[in-house]
């Protein structure tokens, strides 16, 4: 362990090197991520729902807010989010009669920034993915009996993840890559991390490179992942 | 001159912006502006240089020569694999740091931001083309490609002359998204100091910490965004034209 340490030089594990922090910092872009996408689906189902709805205004509302987040850059998003909800906490606190100054975690800050976004672009794969179950399956589902509720449960819903895998499997990609905005709001993932290390040691291009490895070896287990998900939605499925 | 026309547009701008927006907005006018014109040009040479060097690249993962194909799928499939702001701070701060002793004549490029920004920027929406554009070929009708065999083109004409024109016809909306990405993305080049649009937003908040900055930024980039739309339909009735 001492030899491999000292090979390692400033990216040793412990006390004298980085590598065990750079490897916590890729832990907390992996949980930033996996909350990111946790939230972002859930809210991107409810967002399919508005513009899936027969109500016209939450169509419109889901149909502005896409537009919103698919045109506005996710580095800006991310900034409002942070100093919106600071300062909209620090005002909501001080007018409520306790004193402001409150710091938003930033972990949280990230999250609803990132899933934010998440939500628009999946809302898009979810919508695909309704429209995509065939026709007839749903219209057999409604002669045997089936109420509206166990039509969409029973068959719509489960049929809809075949649809949606490969989407999300992107969404998900990008969303990993995405987590990188983060260290700008200098929350400790492995990018700030790297950065920390890389001016510390004085060997940026070193500790920059081994970011990249770690979201390269990120990248391709989940396109591993993605595989393997795509290919276990379609069994069962007469094979193209 | 072109400076000339800018400060023009920019006056132009101001003047007819000033009474619909607040306070903030005409005080800060230019600047938006100035980053906004900045944003552009970028953007526009980037997507133009990044669609050739994909072009470049496409070809030679089609070409099945290995010393050919295998860099440009590794090239791809690193750039499509990390971040663009660590492959920006790769270049920008850790290229960057060796500094002029280190890097020679090519601390020049080095130590201007906007030309890492675009050079970044350039290979990594390249990436991102080749892929759409091997979709695209990929989607070529088999027969193009034989019929333009049996008639006696080489590779290289067939790809130049029959299956690349079709392929972008294809994948143009694809790469239409692509660019709305590659515009969403040049904001991070803000962190690596230039004042494109997102860079001068971010100088402006930091002096009067008032929201409304970051309000008036997004509505400039859904112009943007908006702008990059109808340019990518404009293109696409172009290419329908032929095909009625």
């Amino acid at each position: 362990m001492e030899y491999i340490n000292e090979l390692l030089g400033p990216l040793a594990f412990g006390d004298t090197g980085w590598g065990d922090d750079l490897l916590r910092g890729a832990w907390i872009t992996v949980t930033l991520a996996l909350c990111s996408m946790a939230l972002g689906l859930f809210f991107g189902l409810l967002l399919a729902g508005a513009k899936l709805s027969r109500i016209a205004p939450l169509r419109w509302f889901a149909s502005v807010y896409t537009l919103f987040i698919r045109g506005v850059p996710e580095f800006l998003i991310l900034l409002i989010v942070f100093f919106g909800s600071d300062k909209l906490i620090n005002t909501a606190l001080i007018s409520l009669g306790f004193e402001g100054g409150v710091e938003v975690p930033k972990f949280g800050a990230a999250v609803a920034g990132l899933s934010a976004i998440f939500a628009a672009y999946a809302c898009e794969i979810f919508r695909g993915a309704y429209l995509a179950v065939p026709r007839g399956q749903i219209e057999a589902a409604f002669a045997i009996g089936l109420s509206p509720v166990k039509v969409f449960r029973r068959v719509r819903f489960p049929q809809m993840w075949r649809y949606a895998i490969p989407g999300l499997g992107n969404l998900w990609m990008v969303v990993l890559k995405d987590t990188s905005l983060a260290a700008v709001i200098a929350l400790n993932e492995l990018l700030r991390i790297a950065k920390l290390g890389g001016e510390t040691e004085g060997s940026q291009l070193l500790f920059f490179t081994v970011a990249g490895l770690l979201y390269l070896l990120m990248t391709f287990l989940s396109d591993r992942g993605r595989v393997w998900a795509e290919g276990r939605a379609r069994r069962g499925v007469a094979g193209v | 001159m072109y400076q000339d026309f800018k400060y023009l547009i920019s006056d132009g701008v101001c003047a007819i912006a000033s009474p619909v927006s607040g306070d903030l907005f005409t005080k800060f006018c230019p600047r938006f502006i100035d980053g906004f014109v900045v944003t552009i040009e970028l953007l526009a040479l980037s997507s133009t240089l990044g669609f050739l060097l994909a072009v470049g690249l496409v070809l030679a993962r089609m070409s099945g020569h290995r010393v050919l194909s295998i860099p440009a799928n590794v090239f791809v499939y690193c750039f499509r694999g990390t971040p663009l702001l660590v492959q920006l701070w790769i270049i920008y701060f850790g290229i960057g740091s060796f500094g002029a002793e280190g890097l020679g004549p090519l601390w020049a490029f080095f130590k201007e931001p906007w030309l890492v920004g675009l050079l970044v920027l350039t290979l990594n929406t390249s990436a991102y083309v080749s892929e759409i554009l091997r979709g695209g070929l990929v989607n070529v009708d088999k027969g193009q490609a034989e019929a333009a065999m049996a008639i006696g083109m080489s590779w290289f004409q067939s790809m130049r002359r029959i299956l690349l024109p079709q392929a972008i016809r294809i994948a143009w909306p694809a790469y239409g998204n692509e660019l709305v990405l590659l515009m969403k993305g040049s904001a991070l080049i803000s962190t690596i100091t230039v004042l494109d649009l997102m860079g001068q937003t971010r100088t402006i908040f930091a002096r009067n910490f008032d929201l409304t900055t970051y309000l008036y930024a997004t509505v400039l980039y859904l112009v943007l965004a908006g702008l990059i739309t109808l340019f990518v339909v404009a293109i696409e009735r172009r290419f329908a034209r032929n095909l009625r």
